[in-house]
């Protein structure tokens, strides 16, 4: 069979200054006509440039050094601008991760997807518009005749998603290229998003170019798969062959740091005797916005008779999809925001009530790891003081405080120097280890971790998983871990809990939950994990196919 | 440092800050190096310039020395421009900061106040302003600076809106600091650089206003400055092009380079725009 697409000796330069010369070093593979294609690698290792060299859509400081990217006879690379552009548009398509800003907020969908026919074709106006219903229809949009007359705003993520593949199969490509495009989406929606490309592939014969992180998303989704590391391709072969027989030590090292999904056997201890060290009673948290003359106001009820108890020496994971309120849980707990009613107990005081004064000696009890090391750290300080200005501010003198920093920096396992270097000179994992030292500083008996991996590649979210559970062993504590990747939470947690529309669905210890869901959220959130089949000793109950 | 760098790399930036810290040399030594008085009659009123080697850019309708003006004007210039800037700052700064880190009502409060201000023209209102007390440095120095702080607080308020939920400024929160200590440590040095560039900008604009209202005869009556010489030269300017050209000419200069300067900063300062620059 011949190859649709052929990257042959594919070389592109960085610009002076990056951390290495080429960004894809004589890259050559090929993409067979019906197949679906993964290129997995972490972070900066390349794997979307040779997609934005097919598209024409490198950046004008980065250069294609030598080699070809030939698709039907022609080398794309060399190809005359206007000339590439057109077999782009016709039959190559592209669909993006973030499907908010990929499309125009002023255009309905219907002109949208029109647009694109209006370019490339010569239909007439009412061809366009039976057209634009028949693929609304495809990639299976609720109500595809009330869709058309919509604005992307009014649709939900998936659904922008689904609009996003309408368009890019609108001219019947034989290249798709989705550069991670369910990687901002919710795991139910990317389980559906990956059965739709899946299905519409067969149905079209589409060769699909599939970059993405997520090993779990190419168990589900590939037949073969390239493997990146710093622009090098490591390693290529069918999906049994690489995910199940690695050669490479790289792609060893990647599978290995993917959490299987099932939950290891934990000692329960008997927590009968105990009291809590942060006990949530009855939580509720209602966002109102306000109407206006014309729309009417809008309640969101983002906690609901909320209650658990958590003890020292346990991790206990609040799971959800987005909006189900574990945020907002976790911002009222430490504290962030306002509860409107229920309690809070942290030690047995409660705290929901307390004035800035009289919650600042509560705030070194409860301390929280953010998401983002990027935001969460302010660039305008050495690591010493981010660390320290905690304690300094809670009366610590200032040469003691520094001293405790250094100490924490020896606990996180970063070197003693970090102390004079500013935020910036740090990877992401590094980061987020002087946000542990900073949560630390305090001696808090609680902590909150949100979503404190989910930004990270996932051999660094490994060391990080792994640096949260030594800690919490060292110094006993009580850890409340949110977290949406329920593979990870199968594996640290002792306990979980499970939250829909602000309201706790399903509670137990991990394995049970995870073994035998009860609540049909649970199975089927434990259903749409891509590659559940993959490395998991326990199948999960299915529930059949999501819609 | 590395601002002064990346400035350097900018030839047109620096060409702004030659010119910018030969004026500040001139507005600092100039008055000690040229002693004569630029009120005292030194030879026949209208004299084109070059006629006289002493007097290289000739006399005014009074005798005298037009350059003896400038030199003395660019002081008066350059410290009105810097210290009104200031004061504008002083106000700015802290009420855009209360404004946007605590928002709700006291945002209300303050942006309302804000705008009572930015309805009036400002240079109106300047002009009100200096009307009612009378025309000296320090009136003028006010004047400006109650008429251009709207925008400054107005930009740190919409800094402080972004960043305040960032998650280093909630773990600020957490790790219980006080208001005082996160707007101060936290949030105001991240948002120095839009501060800085649009500080630049604001020396241009008060240098003209000052000008401005000395070319209408508010300025303060002691002190030589470039608009008044350009005003008191009006009427002759068809006789005598040199009296009003020549300070033009200082204005002209004076804020091209503050505005390039600015502009050098706000390239040097901005991460993504220098970026772009490269590409």
């Amino acid at each position: 069979m011949n190859p649709v697409l052929k990257v042959e000796d594919l070389s592109i330069r960085l610009p002076e200054g990056a951390d290495r010369p080429y960004a894809v070093n004589k890259l050559s593979y090929s993409l067979y006509p019906g197949e679906i294609l993964c290129v997995v690698g972490e972070s900066g290792s390349g794997k979307s440039m040779t997609a934005n060299a097919v598209m024409g859509l490198l950046p004008k400081a980065i250069q294609v050094d030598k080699g070809a990217i030939i698709f039907d006879g022609k080398d794309l690379i060399s190809l005359e601008e206007k000339r590439a552009r057109d077999l782009r548009g016709n039959r190559i398509s592209m669909i993006f991760q973030e499907p908010m800003t990929a499309l125009n907020p002023l255009m309905r969908v219907e002109d949208q997807i029109g647009e694109v026919f209006l370019i490339h074709s010569d239909l007439s106006k009412q061809q366009r518009k039976a057209r634009t219903l028949e693929l609304l229809k495809d990639v299976g949009l609720p109500d595809p005749e009330k869709a058309m007359r919509v604005y992307p705003h009014q649709l939900s993520g998936g659904q922008r998603q689904r609009v996003m593949i309408a368009m890019a199969l609108a001219l019947e490509p034989s290249i798709l290229i989705a550069d991670e495009p369910t990687t901002a989406l919710d795991v139910t929606t990317q389980a559906q998003i990956l059965h739709l490309i899946k299905e519409l592939q067969r149905k079209h014969g589409t060769a699909v170019m599939f970059i993405t992180h997520d090993f779990g998303v190419v168990a589900e989704i590939a037949d073969r798969v390239v493997v990146m590391q710093y622009g090098d391709m490591v390693e290529i072969g069918s999906r049994e062959q690489v995910l199940n027989q690695p050669q490479h030590p790289y792609t060893k090292k990647l599978i290995a740091a993917v959490p299987p999904l099932s939950a290891p056997d934990r000692e329960i201890e008997d927590r009968a005797g105990q009291s809590p060290a942060l006990s949530v009673k009855s939580l509720c948290k209602t966002y109102v916005s306000p109407g206006g003359w014309f729309k009417p106001a809008r309640t969101v009820h983002a906690a609901q008779d909320v209650s658990f108890d958590l003890y020292r020496g346990e991790t206990l994971g609040l799971v959800g999809e987005s909006g189900s309120g574990k945020s907002t849980v976790s911002r009222c707990i430490v504290r962030l925001l306002d509860s409107d009613s229920g309690e809070i107990l942290l030690g047995g005081s409660a705290i929901q009530d307390l004035d800035h004064k009289a919650l600042a000696p509560f705030r070194k009890q409860i301390q929280m790891v953010f998401q983002d090391p990027y935001a969460s750290l302010n660039p305008r300080k050495t690591v010493g003081r981010i660390i320290a200005d905690g304690p300094i501010a809670q009366g610590v003198p200032v040469a003691e405080a520094m001293d405790r920093a250094r100490e924490l920096l020896k606990l996180v396992e970063l070197p003693e120097t970090a102390l004079d270097r500013y935020p910036h000179e740090f990877s992401g994992g590094q980061r987020q280890r002087v946000g542990i030292a900073r949560a630390l500083a305090h001696n808090p008996q609680v902590l909150v971790a949100d979503e404190a991996i989910s930004a990270l590649d996932v051999s660094v979210q490994a060391q990080i998983l792994e640096l949260i559970d030594t800690l919490k062993k060292k110094l006993n504590l009580a850890v409340l871990f949110v977290v949406h990747d329920l593979r990870v939470a199968a594996q640290v947690c002792d306990r979980v809990i499970v939250m829909q529309h602000g309201k706790i669905v399903e509670a137990g210890n991990t394995k049970a939950v995870f073994e035998d869901p009860q609540h049909t959220y649970t199975q089927n959130l434990i259903a749409s994990i891509p590659g559940a089949d993959w490395r998991s000793e326990h199948q999960p109950t299915a529930v059949g196919q999501p819609a | 440092m590395s601002i002064l760098r990346k400035l350097s790399t900018n030839k047109v930036a620096l060409f702004g800050l030659i010119v910018l810290v030969f004026l500040v040399l001139v507005a600092i030594f100039g008055p000690y190096l040229y002693e004569t008085s630029p009120w005292k009659m030194v030879n026949r009123p209208f004299m084109p310039p070059m006629e006289n080697t002493d007097l290289m850019l000739g006399t005014d309708t009074m005798g005298r020395d037009v350059l003896a003006g400038l030199v003395y004007g660019a002081r008066i210039s350059l410290l009105v421009g810097l210290i009104s800037t200031l004061i504008a700052l002083l106000i700015g700064v802290p009420l855009g900061a209360t404004a946007g880190y605590f928002g709700g009502w006291i945002d209300e409060a303050l942006m309302r106040f804000t705008e009572i201000f930015q309805t009036v023209p400002s240079f109106a209102l300047a002009i009100v302003i200096v009307a009612i007390f009378e025309p000296s440095v320090y009136s003028i120095t006010i004047a400006i600076a109650l008429v251009s702080w709207p925008p400054v607080a107005r930009l740190v308020r919409g800094e402080f809106l972004a960043l305040r939920n960032q998650e280093y400024v909630l773990a600020a929160r957490l790790n219980g600091q006080t208001n005082r200590n996160i707007i101060l440590r936290e949030i105001l040095p991240n948002t120095l650089s839009p501060i800085i560039v649009m500080a630049s900008l604001m020396v241009a604009t008060a240098i003209l206003l000052e000008s401005a209202l000395s070319f209408l005869g508010l300025g303060d009556p002691e002190i030589m400055s470039w608009g008044y010489m350009i005003g008191a030269a009006r009427t002759v300017i068809r006789q005598a092009w040199w009296l009003s050209f020549f300070p033009g000419v200082a204005i002209a200069i004076t804020v091209l380079a503050l505005n390039l300067v600015g502009e050098g900063l706000n390239e040097a300062l901005n991460p993504k725009l220098s970026g772009k620059r490269e590409s």
